[in-house]
């Protein structure tokens, strides 16, 4: 058994005051000046060493305020107010909810899962991923606590191919080379989100990250060339049109290329300069995919990138969410038994710890992770800088350690998330999880049992 | 209880304010200086927000104005235009999806008054979008012989024990008993009022794992203990002193997750009363790791019948996808009640990803349950019980509708104590409103009495509210409704949508 993968984390503070749910207005005037003010009996000691950020022009207290309302509801002349901050709701959009960039926040910050009490507060359910739950076991499987550490769960992934069977010669020799497998601790890698206000910093720090996590990132395959052979390693150059050959680069594991009207050339092309490594396909997670991805697989990319659209739904249908793409994809390569002969890599929209867990139920092998990478790094998702406007965040000035370290406790907060829905599921290897939709319970099926009878408005009654 | 012959006797509502100056509404009120103290608005608002103390009026009850629906507003019969009405901003910075604002200030309501909300707030279902929250109950237009019939004529008991074996026949008079909440999660006074109420409802009210502090003894007969994972305060004695020894395999907060107290918070009172070493963690694992089967679980059950021959026991189980198999199995393993705990509910911490995603909702559960257990030919002989997320009595009549005998409530019993869901409960000192901590100074800020009476008056104005319900669905027994999923609707599937 190898030596028990820890992601180390420590908290890395924020360098903006993050924009909180709800703020305090606190008025002056009509004060009593009472003995004991209601501010001096706050519990988390708020108002103790109030200040005001004037870059930001962000008062301290709301960002202290944990909503306990003793303030609110104690002072005599009622001058203690809470209130909806709508800056705080008009984050993101509705895929990347203000909860979620909040969350995601606070783990790049901390390092920790997010944990609270006094029950789950969301909705019932909704679209996407939100309509499948994972499941537990009870009495009959016997579960793993993987955090707290007395047993272990892998979450190592191979990405390559694994051949059907193995063939000796009559000396009991292997008849054929085992291809390349590429291992990786986590099954998460990262690429470039679409936008960002990124730049060499922001990179090296990523890069800097994926040595640390030995997970891979993708970047185009220019930036790649700049970086000394051995970070290589841990990065997976993306091929696009145009690309010469170059000396052959041995110490890249990976390489990927698109699914375009080129890609028969540019795999030649990856091949003679990446001699060693698995070359990955990256298609966009479309209607009838799976009719394209055998001829990718014939010509030697192993490994198929699903590309869904950032909002998690698939690239042609907006009612189809990759979560259902990859189920589609998964059992349509399970009918025609190549399955295990290809890796399934999905990403586009993925937000939260939870979504690595259900894209693996769902089919996937491992997943790669864009926007929570540069959310990571404070990133409000106001797009500003798709439009060329400054960064609020100022992204761009932000130091590679920093970005490293916020990424590296980000990764290790969902990887203790993903220990934690495993050790529930009693599964001890992220390979294991993979399609293994037993281990889930899907909105669609159980609604329509349960609830689609309950339709009828009889004779003389009427609804409360 | 049952076991006298003497007819349970309902408790008083005594009207019980909150415990801090500003009550939250919906509305605010604003009174200008061009207010003559006239005296018209004290006269006809309905709600007595307004009062006049020595020539002067004041708004005093700013939280009982009902805003847009009242139908004497006293903003309009001001002469002199001196009041103005809004939305509290307070108010919409209250809640979440499961507890919406309104289902918050409708169950302080009635805590403080014993009685639903007249007007303009929501108490009967929250904004999930789905579940609960998309049921309907199907109510008769007419229901003769019902319109006055008296409230003592409908039963809404529950009788526990349907074996009809040695064990206690227990019946409890309301169709809900209350959760476990250990000592330590929360303050004793919380768990004192709980079990108060409780004792004053003919119901009983969980220890939670964690002991069985002294201070219950009186309300022996009413306190059913808790006999979990980390078999943390788990004794002979205390397994003698109960008519009810629940099971707990999970909890519908951290289904297939343990338990972590920090080594902080084994204070030497925890360690006493968990058999412990004082500053140590204390892990609670997942699962029993003696029991990997039904004959394994049957050999807890007859551990506890062996001690106490007369106690019922009861399965504490969360919902996995073989939640059918789990019940029909506790009921072969010789439980007399089968308890679902879905995923809303729960006051200690837990990871979040854990809350949203692992096992099924309670609304799936247990008409799931319900089902086999029928199919197998059991469902007589086993009581189920449904908890985790029942916020209001039409979630009682829902569930019981959609196949369970009866509920626990937690979250509802800490609303009415004025929980404000934070959810912050172990954050630091732990809660700041001195509900569920265990911090010295933060427990004063609660006395025993006064949480005593704010919980049976949420419980008698949900039992009036159940008792209104099922005299308009033309029954007479709560026992009747059960699996009766006719008497609901779901509106996503609803075909005829003229009628809502």
């Amino acid at each position: 058994m190898p030596s028990k993968y820890v992601i180390h984390t420590k908290p890395v503070p924020h360098r903006f005051e993050p924009i909180t749910k709800s703020g305090v207005i606190a008025w002056e005037e009509g004060c009593l000046k009472c003995a004991v003010c209601v501010k001096n009996q706050c519990v988390y000691g708020v108002y103790d060493h109030r200040h005001m950020d004037d870059r930001q022009m962000v008062d301290s207290i709301d960002n202290q305020c944990m909503n306990c309302f003793r303030c609110v509801q104690n002072c005599p002349r009622e001058l203690i107010h809470k209130s909806i901050n709508p800056d705080f709701m008009v984050m993101g959009d509705s895929h990347w909810t203000p909860d979620t960039i909040a969350r995601l926040w606070y783990q790049s910050q901390t390092g920790k899962i997010p944990v609270s009490g006094a029950g789950y507060p969301g909705p019932f359910s909704g679209p996407g991923f939100d309509s499948m739950w994972t499941d537990m076991s009870e009495i009959v499987r016997p579960t793993r606590d993987g955090i707290h550490g007395r047993e272990y769960i892998s979450t190592t992934v191979d990405l390559g191919r694994t051949p059907k069977n193995l063939v000796f010669t009559g000396e009991g020799e292997m008849n054929e080379d085992i291809p390349p497998l590429v291992h990786i601790p986590i099954p998460m890698m990262m690429r470039l989100p679409r936008f960002g206000a990124v730049n060499d910093q922001t990179i090296k720090g990523w890069v800097m990250a994926a040595r640390h996590l030995d997970t891979l990132l993708v970047l185009p395959q220019e930036i790649c060339s700049q970086y000394p052979l051995e970070v290589q390693r841990h990065l997976v150059p993306s091929i696009g049109t145009g690309f010469k050959k170059m000396a052959p680069n041995k110490m890249t594991r990976m390489v990927e290329l698109i699914w375009d009207k080129d890609w028969d050339k540019n795999i030649e092309v990856a091949r003679y300069s990446y001699p060693s490594a698995i070359v990955a396909m990256r298609f966009p997670l479309s209607q009838g995919v799976e009719e394209d991805i055998p001829t990718a697989l014939d010509a030697g990319c192993p490994v198929i990138h699903l590309e869904g659209r950032m909002d998690g739904t698939t690239l042609d249908q907006p009612s189809q969410y990759i979560k259902d793409g990859i189920r589609r994809v998964h059992q349509a390569l399970v009918e025609r038994g190549i399955r295990d002969e290809i890796t399934l890599v999905a990403s586009g929209g993925l937000a939260m710890a939870e979504h690595v867990a259900k894209s693996i139920i769902c089919g996937a092998d491992a997943v790669i992770l864009d926007f929570p990478i540069l959310i990571a790094l404070e990133c409000r998702m106001c797009r500003r800088c798709e439009k060329g406007l400054s960064c609020p965040v100022e992204i761009d000035q932000a130091d590679s350690k920093w970005v490293a370290r916020r990424t590296i406790n980000l990764m290790g907060a969902w990887h203790n998330q993903l220990l934690e829905v495993m050790g529930a599921m009693g599964i001890r290897e992220a390979r294991r999880l993979r399609g293994e939709v037993g281990r889930a319970m899907f909105f669609e099926d159980l609604e329509k049992d349960l609830f689609g009878t309950l339709i009828k408005v009889k004779e003389g009654y009427e609804l409360e | 209880m049952s076991l006298s012959n003497e007819p349970f006797q309902l408790p008083e509502i005594v009207r019980t304010p909150s415990r801090f100056r500003n009550p939250i509404g919906k509305y605010r009120l604003h009174r200008t200086t061009a207010c003559t103290a006239c005296g018209r608005c004290v006269e006809i608002c309905p709600y007595g927000v307004h009062i006049m103390k020595r020539g002067k009026v004041y708004i005093k009850n700013q939280y009982l104005c009902v805003g847009e629906n009242c139908p004497r507003p006293c903003h309009e019969a001001c002469p002199e235009n001196a009041l103005s009405l809004k939305r509290n901003p307070d108010f919409d910075a209250l809640g979440d999806f499961r507890w919406p604002a309104d289902l918050l200030v409708s169950t302080w309501y009635m805590a403080e008054f014993g009685t639903t909300p007249s007007l303009g707030l929501e108490y009967k279902v929250g904004s999930s979008g789905g579940g609960f929250d998309k049921l309907r109950i199907l109510m008769k237009k007419k229901t003769p012989g019902f319109d006055d019939i008296s409230d003592d004529d409908v039963d809404v008991g529950v009788v526990l024990n349907r074996r009809n074996d040695n064990a206690h026949r227990v019946r409890i008079e309301v169709p809900f008993y209350g959760g476990g909440m250990s000592y330590g999660s929360v303050s004793i006074a919380t768990i004192l009022s709980r079990i108060k109420a409780a004792a004053a409802l003919g119901t009983f009210c969980c220890t939670g794992e964690g002991g069985y502090p002294d201070e219950l003894k009186p309300y022996d007969d009413h306190v059913i203990t808790q006999v979990a994972t980390g078999l943390f305060g788990v004794r002979e004695e205390t397994i003698k002193r109960v008519k009810i020894v629940e099971f707990k395999y999970a909890q519908g907060a951290k289904p297939g997750l343990g338990g972590h107290l920090l080594g902080d918070k084994v204070t030497p009172g925890v360690a006493r009363m968990r058999e412990a070493v004082v500053g140590f963690p204390l892990f609670s694992p997942f699962p029993f790791h003696s029991v990997y089967s039904v004959e394994d679980h049957k050999k807890h059950v007859d551990w506890i019948k062996a001690i106490n021959p007369q106690a019922l026991v009861s399965v504490k189980v969360s919902t996995p996808t073989d939640v059918d198999m789990v019940a029909v199995g506790s009921y072969y393993a010789g439980a007399h009640i089968i308890h679902l705990d879905g995923s809303y509910g729960g006051t200690g911490a837990a990871p979040e990803i854990a809350k949203k995603n692992i096992a099924m909702p309670i609304e799936y559960a247990v008409p799931k349950v319900h089902r086999f257990l029928t199919e197998e030919g059991v469902r007589d002989k086993i009581t189920v019980i449904a908890s985790g997320g029942i916020r209001t009595p039409h979630d009682v009549v829902k569930i019981i509708a959609l196949g369970a005998d009866g509920v626990c409530t937690g979250t509802a019993d800490l609303v009415a104590l004025e929980c404000i869901r934070c959810h912050n409960c172990e954050s630091g000192r732990g809660c700041a409103r001195g509900i569920a901590t265990t911090d010295p100074d933060l427990m004063q800020l609660m006395e025993i009495e006064w949480g005593t009476q704010r919980i049976i008056n949420l419980f008698i104005a949900w039992r009036k509210e159940l008792i209104r319900i099922l005299k308009r669905l033309g029954i007479k027994s709560l026992k009747e409704l059960v699996g009766q999923t006719d008497c609901l609707v779901h509106l996503d599937y609803l075909k005829d949508r003229s009628t809502v």
